[in-house]
């Protein structure tokens, strides 16, 4: 480059172009000029040696997220295997294959290329039964991975697009499966698509009209399979995959949480390096789901659609349901009472219908969808957070988190209600009663429980870093008394319990100004304060140093020590010691003795006399 | 320290471990942050940082690492053993062979050899692969710096005025006339895309949904032998799928079927509680729609004991004798009634249309 100062623009460049260099002799030379071919046309070696130096924690419950991944790219792989067999078309043909049962019934062609997969086509019904248990561990690692996210707070910002993002796949992938699941058109996925048709026409005034167009015309029609397969394998893929690839690049540029615990902070991320360490564990992670998935497909059976037979809309088979992550939409269709239609000036609103089939699931996901802003705007927490928390440390979101899940897990037990009768010889009527009346009650004795449950824990902690680990050793001192002791816990493990902040509840600000004028939007943050304390108003706070001190009352902190003193000895009684090293440690036969004496005792250092005794 | 020394000293800090502390950060007017008050000591612990590197056997001993290494390689090892043995199956079993497999029972051999010895390939691969990373590959900790995501203010500025710029540049804010039209442009170009879709993706549906292939004087036939139906081989308590004669010859079987399905039960007309029922059935035999008026499964389930249907989708259940009134479940219209009698040589027929629209409700049904 010149010395001198170089004008701006196009021309400059051209004219002071810097000449590669060749590679610089070596015993890496040939490896590092392959390197350098694909640098010289693609600039990839910055972005390539910071992605493969990349940092990622390591934690069990961040493979949850990995097998959403893997699943997905084994239900690509296989799901293209499959499409070479599938004829995606209702055209009605007679069945002339192995199988022997169903020779010579009509069928569609769907219904007979699947079935010929899975007799004719060697190792088909391999890839089918793998495509199929894929798809369910797709959308159940999804739905886990999302209740880790969500009761580590993983959400906050910087990451509430990638919530949204998520909630937004996991929408998509149920709606895919249940596009999957319906294209063999036999009599279970045919039947479902029957119940598809009907929340369409319950839709008010346009119903019949959504439904027609969607179907091209009457129920069943020949359109709705191909119409299906290309949503399937074209339209939900390719957005899916697009919005997958955000989400990783997301994950990439936030880099990964963490778990708090010693040497994590919110600056910095500590963990393994991607090359070598997770290109081997993530790598090998992709063959061991992949492997368990085709050893569940060789080993269990999943939709034996030969045995249902092809679809006919007059037959149905006792015990319908659909896949597992369509059961809370169905359980919400079976609950919801049928006093809901209305007739009025003589048209028809089935909201019995409307409202758990095409309104509860979009519901749902908007709440999970819109959880994090809600919460931000509750805490007026606007840093970034990339340290997560421990469930019991956030009661109330933990709460409202099994609150969500229980209401959800009774819609999904309520889709079984039929299977539940027949196993357990109840009233089917009751069981739904039940559940109706379940719906509203037990979730929130679900918060309830698990806001006390987290508090509870949190206590623990706190006696646990207040009064370590009983050792499980008694001393006895010279008057006679005896005493547990105690250990302290380690300094790395204490850290864990006293990392985490509590938040206070916000205060209402005064509803007039300094003139006696009546302030704008305070009803809004009167509403916000009463929010923030539903939130925070009980939260235990982390132990500090100050209350350790006066607990174990350290002779060297005890000075410094002002109202925690107090607080310390009542708590834990911990005096009397015998001997040095056991300051602090010692619990148990102290009530009977004043607080001073238990200072006098430590300080001196010995044992304690007959003075120190009342 | 300040708020502290404020507060009167039976402050909640003396009890620790009660639930209802108060904390110490006052915050107070949203937006800004929550300000720290220290006692007399710090606060906060502060972060002992990384506990001590534990080394693993591999490192310490070559022994061990030399086992880890075999134990990897015989897991590879495996992995191709389990490939050849796909291989060889894939070829020399046949697709139909049945075997019978312990806790299975009797299972199609050739899936389950091929699913195992894939599976077997895979897990292998990646058993390997993850115990290679655990015993070999180094395990000490490293540690990245994060940066927060917001951009600096310089170029914040910089990507504003870059687009502000260009704004101007385009005179887009100067020539107001461009703005509007193309808005207006850009409003309307998805228009002639949707309308080819909405407008083609099918038909209306007219009165579709409000008949069926039923027609006055058309047969009962049995579903699916398509066999006329005498009314004197109607026994007391029997049941009877049903479809409209001649359907089997329309040119829509399927969505014809999906409106015409009947059910047809005998009954003792003394137990039917609703005259219009006993009017349009014969000598206590009814015909009902066989499509739930709840979403359009067909109420398969009948129970003659007690004379109810059930749905067994979404167990909807219809009272037969009380004109298949809904009695529990989701579904809120009783089942259409088929009105139906006898032709002259004693065959069951229907008497009429069905009277109003079957299945589920939609909009404009009435």
């Amino acid at each position: 480059m010149s010395p001198t100062a170089t004008p701006k623009g196009a021309a400059s460049l051209r004219a002071h172009d810097v000449k590669p260099q060749p590679p610089t002799r070596g015993p890496r030379a040939k490896a590092a000029s392959l390197a350098g071919w694909v640098d010289d046309r693609a600039g990839a070696a910055k972005p390539m040696s910071y992605l493969l130096k990349k940092v990622f924690p390591d934690h069990w419950s961040f493979m949850l997220g990995e097998i959403a991944m893997f699943s997905l790219i084994i239900l690509l792989l296989t799901g293209t295997f499959l499409t070479f067999w599938f004829v995606p078309s209702a055209g009605r043909v007679i069945y002339n294959g192995s199988y022997v049962p169903l020779k010579g019934i009509p069928m569609s062609e769907a219904f007979k290329s699947t079935v010929d997969i899975s007799f004719d086509v060697r190792g088909g019904l391999i890839m089918r039964q793998i495509h199929h248990w894929a798809a369910l561990m797709f959308t159940i690692s999804i739905t886990v991975h999302m209740f880790r996210v969500f009761f580590t707070g993983a959400f906050r910002k910087p990451r509430e697009i990638n919530w949204v993002i998520g909630t937004i796949l996991s929408l998509l992938a149920i709606n895919e499966g249940f596009t999957g699941y319906s294209l063999p058109d036999d009599l279970l996925s045919g039947t479902g698509l029957r119940a598809a048709e009907g929340f369409m026409q319950s839709v008010p005034v346009l119903g019949s009209y959504l439904a027609y167009f969607v179907f091209g015309g009457a129920f069943p029609g020949e359109a709705i399979i191909p119409r299906l397969f290309t949503v399937h394998v074209l339209l939900l893929p390719a957005i899916i995959i697009g919005l997958f690839t955000a989400h990783i690049v997301l994950v990439a540029v936030h880099k990964h949480t963490q778990y708090p615990g010693p040497g994590k902070t919110n600056d910095t991320v500590t963990g393994y390096p991607f090359m070598p360490v997770y290109m081997a564990k993530a790598g090998g992670f992709f063959f061991i789901i992949f492997g368990i998935t085709a050893l569940m497909a060789a080993l269990v059976t999943i939709n034996p659609i030969w045995l249902y037979g092809p679809y006919d809309p007059s037959p149905v088979t006792a015990g319908s349901q659909p896949d597992w992550y369509m059961g809370f939409a169905d359980g919400a269709l079976r609950l919801f009472p049928g006093f809901f239609e209305f007739h009025v000036f003589g048209f028809t609103l089935s909201l019995n219908v409307f409202i758990p089939s095409l309104v509860v699931m979009p519901l749902i996901y908007s709440i999970a969808g819109v959880y994090p802003f809600i919460e931000s705007w509750v805490t007026g927490d606007k840093r970034e957070h990339h340290l997560l928390d421990r469930p019991r440390n956030v009661p109330t979101r933990t709460g409202l988190g099994v609150m969500a899940i229980s209401f959800y897990l009774i819609l999904f037990f309520a889709a079984g209600n039929d299977l539940i009768a027949i196993k357990l010889g109840l009233s089917i009527n009751d069981i739904t009663r039940t559940f109706q009346v379940m719906l509203f009650v037990v979730p929130p004795l679900a918060y309830w429980v698990t806001k006390r449950i987290c508090l509870s824990l949190q206590r623990r902690d706190h006696d646990l870093v207040l009064h370590g680990r009983e050792s499980g050793r008694t001393v006895r001192t010279a008057e006679g008394r005896f005493f547990d002791v105690h250990e302290p816990l380690p300094e790395h493990e204490r850290w864990t319990l006293v990392q985490h902040e509590t938040l206070t509840p916000l205060q209402p600000t005064a509803t007039v100004d300094a003139n006696g004028v009546r302030r704008v939007g305070t009803r809004r943050e009167r509403l916000r304060a009463r929010v923030s304390s539903f939130y925070f108003a009980d939260g235990v706070h982390p132990v500090s140093p100050a209350e350790l001190a006066a607990a174990r009352h350290d002779a060297s902190a005890h000075e410094a020590v002002e109202t925690g003193q107090d607080s310390g000895a009542q708590d834990s009684g911990a005096q009397g010691s015998s001997a040095q090293d056991w300051v602090g440690q010692l619990h148990g036969g102290a009530d009977e003795r004043p607080e001073t004496d238990a200072h006098a005792s430590h300080e001196d250092g010995e044992d304690p006399g007959p003075t120190a005794v009342r | 320290m300040s708020d502290h020394d404020a507060e009167p000293a039976e402050e909640p800090r003396s009890q620790p471990s009660s639930a209802a502390r108060l904390d110490h950060r006052l915050d107070h007017s949203p937006g800004q942050g929550h300000i720290e008050v220290s006692g007399g000591m710090p606060e906060r612990f502060t972060d002992p940082g990384l506990p001590p590197h534990v080394s693993r056997s591999a490192d310490l001993d070559e022994t061990a690492a030399r086992r880890a290494e075999r134990q990897v390689a015989a897991l590879f090892g495996l992995s191709m053993m389990a490939t050849v043995m796909f291989l060889i199956a894939y070829f020399a079993i046949d697709q139909k062979t049945y075997r019978f497999i312990p806790g299975i029972g009797q299972a199609n051999l050739s899936n389950i050899v091929l699913g195992v010895t894939l599976g077997v390939s895979l897990l292998c691969i990646g058993l390997g692969a993850v115990h290679w990373a655990k015993t070999l590959m180094p395990d000490t900790e490293v540690t990245e710096d994060r940066h927060p995501q917001r951009s600096s203010d310089e170029a914040r500025g910089e990507a504003v005025e870059t687009v502000v710029a260009g704004g101007t540049a385009s005179q887009l804010t100067r020539r107001p006339l461009i703005k509007y039209m193309l808005g207006g442009a850009l409003g309307l170009f998805a228009l002639p895309l949707v309308v080819q879709l909405a407008g083609s993706l099918g038909p209306l549906p007219k009165a579709d949904l409000s008949t069926t292939f039923w027609r006055k004087g058309m047969r009962l036939m049995r579903d699916p032998e398509m066999t006329p139906i005498k009314a004197s081989d109607v026994t007391l308590g029997s049941v009877f799928h049903v479809m409209p004669e001649g359907i089997d010859r329309s040119a829509h079987v399927l969505e014809e079927k999906a409106k015409a399905a009947v059910i047809l039960m005998s009954l003792d007309p003394a137990v039917i509680t609703v005259p219009k029922e006993r009017d349009w059935g014969h000598d206590g035999i009814v015909a009902y729609s066989k499509i739930c008026t709840h979403v359009g499964c067909p109420v398969g389930l009948y129970e003659h004991r007690t004379h109810h249907l059930l749905c067994p989708c979404h167990q909807s259940t219809f009272d037969v004798t009380q004109d298949c009134k809904v009695i529990f479940g989701p579904a809120h219209r009783p089942l259409p009634q088929l009105r139906i009698t006898v032709d002259a040589d004693g065959y069951l027929v229907a008497a009429s249309p069905f009277r109003e629209a079957i299945g589920p409700s939609f909009w404009e049904r009435g």
